[in-house]
């Protein structure tokens, strides 16, 4: 094989890993990437359940309860709408009423079923995304990026 | 006063750095010997001023000085004494501190082994470190001074985030430094030889060792990391796919593509600026790593305190060191004439293929990490992106790599008869076959499960089958085939072990992947849960008092078959200080797998959510992790690339290996 071929054939294999690779990311991002929502979102636009977003907002006070099973049921708000959540398992360690928490999981008949719950792990933090929701429904009143560790 | 002395060494540091970051470079354009010298002299110098500043905040924090900020806002003083100690780097400045200081240490490092290096080589080698330095301290000098002082002082601190209390803070991020800031050496190395204008096999002798020392340190803090990860955050994973975890896998893909790049550049004299530009980008990424964690721009657990500033600092920081090596490469790279020419099934095409595989996993990481970043700032849409999506991208990458990976180190330099490493390896694909098939009829799927494992396995039986074949094992008789064993070079070994090491850490994350089992009930006294095999009993939760936290220990009482095997303490901490609850896992580990409980809040008073999980083979994780590391010691104790051994020492102990031996040593 000629110096030539060679460096073809090299460049051919890697051009093909690297579409190999294209094609995967392309695939995977059309199925996986998880899209983020605020409540009011939510209710302004159809989502099915087979998508998996995510949901944030505040924990509304006074919402939380236990129904069995270890299953807990609270409501998220951006202080303009609200969205019923359940949850099986451990909730994170921060997890409180007034305290803002992302949730990701589907959205079917109404109630958010949630997969996986996360809460900063920080009492002064609210998650960014959910800065921005409050943001948007005009209920903002706190400073950005008062993360300290 | 200590605290200034700090300070003081911190600007005197500085001012070294530049002098050396300069004068050495000159020095090697003109050939002045004695301003070639003044590198190694400054790298000491450097090195002592950052020790004395370290020593200075270590004090701080040790004897609880209020007075300064950053042990203000990280320490307390009823805090126990190894969280004082490592509290130093659990914040955003004195960890730069000590990635700083590491720096300085690689930098001594050049000078205490480098004696026999072109003095042109290592001046402009410390130049380039010292540059590195530079951007750092004033980094640090200008954004994050770790010794600024408070005043009023309060009475006291506000206490180190209670997650971080742990001994992990300890380990963790120093080896993950010394693996970081050590690619930083071959890209000293490289910027360096693209400097100069010349890269041969010397250079890559030169270059080897180190990438080597700091892939092993990056592998250990990572797996050190994703440990720490599994027992304290009590979520039952050991890899979240997270940015910042992203941020440490990236460099470490990079590190180990070019680990095998400059075998071939050593070996062969080939895909020179190839390791060149790997070298530069496994540093980058090092930097990207470091800096993603500081920039505010990522929302995690290991995220720090959020300015402006310093975003724009380390943003110009980023475009100036990448940007600037960069620009360096594509001005000098195309003067790198390779020499040593390879048919593509070879040894070298081998390598070359595990480096394309690298880079595109690297890619795929790349892409998932940032463009969460770069769709918000185009859009200011929000999406994340999670394991599903490297799971559908990263996986299918690693599974041809994984593949070949057990037959290319049985390939020969230059041209290989490929149809013999088959025959050679006909065993191999039958032990996979046979054990594949136990494996699907004790698990009974699912699928990519049992093909995960068989990559696993058939692995594992390829690095067996590269050793016996080494060995000549069975084909002439045992005793000669053992002395064969002892005298094989140690690289050989280390290079095994760490495969094997590969091939026992896929199987664990397969394993955890597909058979976890989790139950999550609300558990009163008496409540009695099974999982695998195990009859774990809630016996109640009793108040307990830490030493600087009081704590909700539940009790569980672990049987198996009847037998007691022992009680189980998962805690709900309660950090006083920081108003922080923390969740405390309690592990059963067995080689078959981890019993792994953990406690939620009280339902009313007397009831528990308890959440008990089964991880199978968790703990072969850890044990290929180990055996990476290993393979990395092991590697590097061996004679030839013993770092700074002046070659003429090395001389050959026991029988000599063959020619043959000798090549595949590596």
């Amino acid at each position: 094989m000629s110096p030539k071929r060679k460096r073809l054939s090299v460049v051919v294999l890697g051009l093909s890993i690297l579409g190999v690779a294209a094609a995967l990311v392309l695939n995977a991002f059309e199925e996986n990437l998880v899209f983020f929502f605020s409540p009011t979102e939510l209710q302004a636009q159809e989502i099915g359940p087979d998508r998996r977003i995510r949901v944030g907002g505040l924990v509304e006070e006074g919402s939380v309860k236990q129904i069995g099973g270890g299953t807990v049921e609270f409501r998220v708000t951006d202080l303009e709408s609200t969205v019923t959540v359940t949850y099986t398992g451990l909730l994170p360690d921060l997890f409180r009423e007034g305290q803002g928490i992302v949730a990701q999981g589907r959205f079917a008949s109404g109630t958010f079923l949630a997969e996986e719950v996360l809460a900063k792990h920080d009492e002064n933090y609210l998650p960014k995304e959910v800065a921005e929701a409050l943001k948007k429904s005009g209920q903002w009143h706190g400073q950005e990026g008062e993360a300290s560790q | 006063m200590i605290g200034e002395l700090g300070h003081y060494a911190l600007v005197l540091a500085t001012f070294v750095a530049i002098i050396q970051s300069v004068v050495p470079l000159i020095g090697a354009h003109r050939g002045d010997r004695s301003m070639m010298a003044l590198g190694s002299m400054s790298a000491s110098g450097q090195f002592v001023c950052l020790s004395v500043a370290f020593a200075a905040l270590t004090y701080a924090f040790v004897a609880s000085d209020f007075s300064i900020a950053t042990v203000a806002a990280n320490s307390h003083s009823a805090k126990p004494m190894l969280y004082k100690v490592s509290g130093v780097w659990g914040n955003h400045e004195g960890s730069l501190l000590l990635w700083v200081l590491i720096l300085a240490l690689f930098g001594v490092a050049v000078v205490i082994f480098g004696a026999n290096l072109p003095p042109t080589l290592k001046a402009r080698v410390l130049a380039v470190q010292a540059m590195i330095t530079v951007g750092f301290l004033l980094f640090m000098l200008g954004t994050s001074n770790p010794f600024e002082r408070l005043d009023p002082v309060p009475l006291d601190g506000r206490d180190l985030n209670p997650l971080l209390q742990d001994p992990g803070l300890a380990f963790h991020p120093p080896m993950l430094y010394l693996g970081y800031v050590g690619f930083s050496m071959a890209f000293s190395f490289a910027v360096a030889a693209l400097i100069e204008g010349r890269v041969d096999p010397a250079w890559a002798r030169w270059v080897r060792p180190w990438t080597l020392l700091a892939w092993t340190f990056l592998t250990a803090g990572i797996a050190l990391g994703s440990w720490w990860a599994y027992y304290e955050l009590g979520w039952g994973g050991w890899w979240f796919w997270d940015p910042v975890e992203n941020a440490s896998f990236m460099p470490w893909l990079a590190g180990t593509a070019l680990l095998h790049s400059a075998i071939v550049v050593e070996k062969r004299d080939a895909l020179k600026s190839w390791t060149i530009l790997l070298a530069i980008v496994a540093f980058s990424f090092s930097l990207i790593g470091t800096f993603l964690v500081r920039s505010g721009v990522l929302t995690s657990v290991h995220a720090f305190a959020v300015d402006p500033e310093r975003g724009l600092f380390i943003l110009a920081l980023l475009v100036v060191a990448i940007g600037g090596s960069l620009t360096l490469y594509a001005i000098r790279a195309p003067q790198m004439k390779a020499t040593g020419v390879f048919a593509p099934v070879s040894r070298e095409g081998g390598l070359v293929l595990n480096n394309l595989l690298l880079s595109a996993a690297l890619a795929t990481v790349f892409i998932g990490t940032l463009y969460p970043l770069f769709l918000d700032a185009m859009t200011g849409q929000t999406v994340s992106v999670g394991p599903p999506f490297f799971n559908a991208t990263f996986v299918p990458l690693m599974m041809p790599l994984v593949a070949v990976l057990a037959i290319g180190p049985m390939l020969a330099w230059k041209r290989a008869d490929i149809s013999g490493v088959f025959a050679k390896l006909i065993v191999a694909a039958g032990v996979t076959l046979v054990a594949t098939g136990l494996v699907w009829w004790w698990a009974g799927g699912p699928l990519p499960a049992v093909l995960g494992m068989a990559f696993a396995i058939w692995l594992a039986a390829g690095v067996a089958t590269e050793w016996a074949e080494r060995i000549r094992l069975f084909r002439i008789p045992l005793g000669d085939s053992l002395r064969r064993a002892a005298g094989l070079p140690r690289a050989a070994y280390g290079m095994t072990l760490a495969h094997l090491g590969l091939a026992v850490f896929i199987v664990g994350a397969v394993a955890d992947s597909f058979w976890t089992r989790e139950i999550v009930i609300e558990a009163d006294r008496g409540q009695v849960v099974e999982v695998a095999g195990y009859t774990v009993t809630f016996e109640g939760v009793r108040r307990t008092q830490g030493p600087n936290y009081v704590a909700d220990t539940a009790t569980l009482r672990v049987e198996a078959d009847g037998a007691f095997l022992g009680t189980l303490s998962p805690e709900r901490r309660f950090y006083p200080v920081q108003q922080t609850p923390t969740t405390e896992a309690a592990i059963r580990s067995t080689a078959l797998g981890d019993l792994y409980v953990a406690i939620g809040d009280p339902i009313d008073g007397t009831r528990w959510i308890l959440r008990v999980w089964f991880n199978p083979l968790v703990p072969w994780i850890w044990a290929g992790s180990i055996l990476m590391v290993i393979g990395g010691i092991v590697s590097l104790t061996d004679r030839r690339l013993r770092v700074g051994a002046p070659r003429q020492q090395a001389r050959p102990s026991g029988p000599t290996p063959t020619g043959a031996v000798a090549a595949g040593a590596d």
